[in-house]
């Protein structure tokens, strides 16, 4: 394999009339400047224009008060939605000592195929085009975001970017390396793979509903969320 | 796959006369058109985009060892392994090995055109591996035992009853008694069946939309979710990505995710875009433990800096597919190959040789709607012109052809020869044609008269007008 390498790179190589490395100034600079490409504009704030967009890809959302009342507006979704009360949860700090109601069944680790709500806290969202990010990490099972029906998520409200390119940066100040997922989601699963016509719920969750929390509950950097568990 | 290409003309004509295909196309064109349109119409930076979009992959094809040496070196970083494989058969000798180390049995396979271009579900079969497709559309063309028909929508040639009709058959077990006649009722079946094998596979090749190079990313979108749930619950994750899909930067990979969605389903994003780096981390719950892609060649390091060069630029979002009126007309099958519409007639002679996929070029009015929407500008028609001349070089086109041709350049190259003839000409056909204006039948030309009348010469030949109004 090592000898297809090779003959890759050195025919590319002869082709571009230079010697391949990894350092090459053209490609340090372009790595470490991270310029932006065209950026698109809007009028409405980021947060209208992401409730907006969220809207427009069939995901729905409620407003919750403060963190402490993330099990009502829970509680509220699953009645409405007419849902057994049983739900698994990330192991988010954000999620630490939530008071839930008696009788639940409340779990907090990945999914492993037959749940049918999860509850996840994401990284940020994209304004531009209503997106969670959420990363894949021992605090957000990526699993919890795929495999349950319903697929509900915290999203803390200072943390609605405008663009994706905002979100990068965020990860890179926050977080330094790529976590083993970056997962963009936007809106519920869907297909239109029979006859064009659109369908939710193909593989993925068959709906997206965000919770926003206000006041007490403003941000999922690291040291406000220790912060958080002292509060409680 | 074997190639049918050479077979385009045969192939065009079935297809034009079966008429569940002509329903399910109708069905599909105008949907892409419009979607795309009003998704391009809601975005005034839509031209710039595309234009950055771009200048993204020109830089990235000028310095493309340096990046895929900085990618290697970031996903070995991140606990990946990569493996180069210059033809299919060490692409698919890579996977095979990956699972067979693993001891894998099962496979569960997310939407890769490369990994049809290098056939790993033949080679997986083919040494006792189970491969499930997991998109939707490539399911059900892998249960009908069909390639796909269109880069996006494998299986848009496909009527619901004809959907409908493989499920029962296949799925049926004594008992079965789900309802499958809505869509609805179809996507929900496909859901069932497929999340058993999602949860039991043992390995997951996807392909990649993007690499990137600063990260060691594989970037993979989907509508579905399939993409994701085969990246994350098998133990071992397999990318299959060619060595243009590299793009340097996150900023880079978002411009390029602006143009993509637009122009292949006319949405802003799809519904799950995801940046795989790596295998799990020590501390992860889930997640597969190990991380492979193969960076596949398959000549495309011959194209760079060549005459199609260009193509190289493509980041397969169907859109050429979408707006080119033989697509429309014959649909995806009769190209005989893995890639159908324009961007299919221009790499699958490159792929199969011009000797197999020589029909491909010519089966074009060279109309240039494909140029017009493809979002990486790349000159489709001229690269199609490439080809003819080539085949015209090699001495690949039919004698016919080829005497008319050169007939007809002996001619243009000089013009009084020229002016005469088609004087002559003119005058000849006006005669024949009774002064009517028009052809109802004529020897050798039924094929246009069969549907609609030829219109006859009438008057003078454009030049001796010319002549006359100067004078």
């Amino acid at each position: 394999m090592s000898d297809s390498r090779n003959a890759i790179l050195q025919r590319i190589s002869r082709t571009l009339g230079h010697d391949a490395t990894p350092a090459a100034p053209a490609v340090a600079q372009r790595i470490n400047e991270h310029t932006r490409g065209p950026q698109p504009q809007w009028t409405e704030s980021t947060r209208a224009r992401f409730l907006n967009k969220l809207e427009k890809v069939a995901g729905t959302y409620a407003e919750v008060a403060a963190r402490e009342r993330i099990p009502h507006a829970v509680a509220d979704y699953l009645s409405a939605q007419n849902l057994p009360q049983r739900l698994v949860l990330a192991p988010h700090p954000l999620l630490d000592n939530l008071a839930w109601p008696d009788g639940w069944q409340v779990e907090r680790r990945r999914a492993v195929g037959d749940e049918r709500v999860s509850l996840a806290v994401a990284f940020c969202a994209i304004a531009e085009t209503g997106s969670l990010m959420l990363l894949a990490g021992p605090d957000s099972p990526a699993t919890l975001n795929f495999l349950p029906d319903d697929f509900l998520c915290v999203l803390p409200e200072n943390r609605i970017v405008p663009r994706m390119e905002d979100a990068w940066a965020l990860l890179r100040e926050e977080h330094g390396a790529m976590p083993r997922a970056a997962n963009i989601i936007t809106g519920p699963s869907r297909t239109a793979d029979v006859e064009q016509t659109i369908q939710l719920g193909a593989h993925g969750p068959r709906s997206l509903h965000v919770l926003l929390p206000g006041e007490g509950c403003n941000s999922t950097a690291k040291a406000d969320l220790a912060a958080n568990s002292t509060i409680e | 796959m074997k190639p049918t290409s050479h077979a385009f003309s045969a192939n065009a004509h079935r297809a034009l006369h079966d008429a569940t295909l002509q329903q399910a196309l109708a069905k599909a064109g105008v949907g892409f058109v419009d979607k795309r349109r009003a998704a391009i119409d809601g975005l005034p930076e839509f031209r710039a985009l595309r234009e950055a979009g771009r200048n993204v992959k020109d830089h990235t094809l000028a310095n493309l060892d340096h990046y895929l040496l900085r990618f290697e070196e970031q996903v070995q970083a991140s606990g990946g392994v990569v493996h180069w494989a210059e033809t299919p058969q060490e692409a698919c000798a890579a996977v095979l090995d990956i699972c067979k180390k693993s001891g894998a049995k099962m496979v569960a396979k997310g939407k890769s055109m490369v990994g049809e271009e290098i056939a790993v579900n033949d080679a997986l079969e083919g040494a006792g591996f189970e491969v499930v497709e997991t998109d939707l559309g490539e399911y059900i063309i892998q249960i009908a035992h069909e390639p796909p028909s269109h880069i996006i929508a494998p299986a848009v040639h496909k009527t619901r009853q004809q959907i409908a009709d493989l499920f029962q058959e296949l799925h049926h077990q004594p008992g079965l008694t789900r309802p499958l006649q809505t869509v609805p009722q179809i996507v929900d079946e496909a859901r069932q069946v497929l999340r058993g094998k999602f949860l039991a596979a043992d390995v997951g090749i996807t392909g990649a939309n993007f690499l990137i190079a600063e990260t060691g990313s594989a970037v993979i979108v989907t509508n579905e979710g399939n993409g994701d749930l085969s990246a994350t619950l098998p133990r071992v994750h397999i990318v299959l990505a060619s060595i243009e899909k590299l793009v340097p930067t996150l900023e880079d990979a978002s411009v390029l995710l602006r143009l993509l969605a637009r122009s292949a389903t006319g949405q802003e994003i799809t519904s799950y875009t995801t940046f795989f780096t790596g295998p799990r981390r020590a501390d992860d719950a889930d997640g597969p433990e190990q991380f492979h892609v193969i960076l596949i060649d398959n000549g495309r390091s011959r194209m760079l800096g060549g005459e199609y060069h260009e193509m190289l630029r493509c980041i397969r979002c169907g859109a050429c597919l979408n707006h080119c009126p033989v697509y429309g007309a014959v649909g995806g099958h009769a190209y005989g190959w893995v890639y159908p519409g324009p961007m299919g007639a221009v790499l699958t002679p490159l792929m199969v040789g011009l000797d197999e996929g020589r029909p491909l070029p010519n089966a074009s009015t060279l109309c240039g709607r494909c140029e017009e929407v493809c979002p990486m500008s790349i000159p489709l028609p001229k690269l199609l012109r490439e080809h003819r001349r080539h085949e015209f070089a090699r001495r690949l086109t039919p004698p016919r052809a080829r005497w008319a041709l050169a007939a007809w350049a002996y001619c243009a190259k000089r013009p009084q020869l020229y002016r005469r003839l088609a004087g002559l000409g003119m005058r000849l056909l006006n005669f024949l044609s009774g002064g009517r204006g028009r052809f109802r039948s004529l020897p050798f030309a039924s094929a246009w008269t069969a549907a609609r009348d030829l219109p006859a010469p009438q008057g003078d030949t454009f030049m001796r007008r010319w002549q006359r109004r100067k004078a």
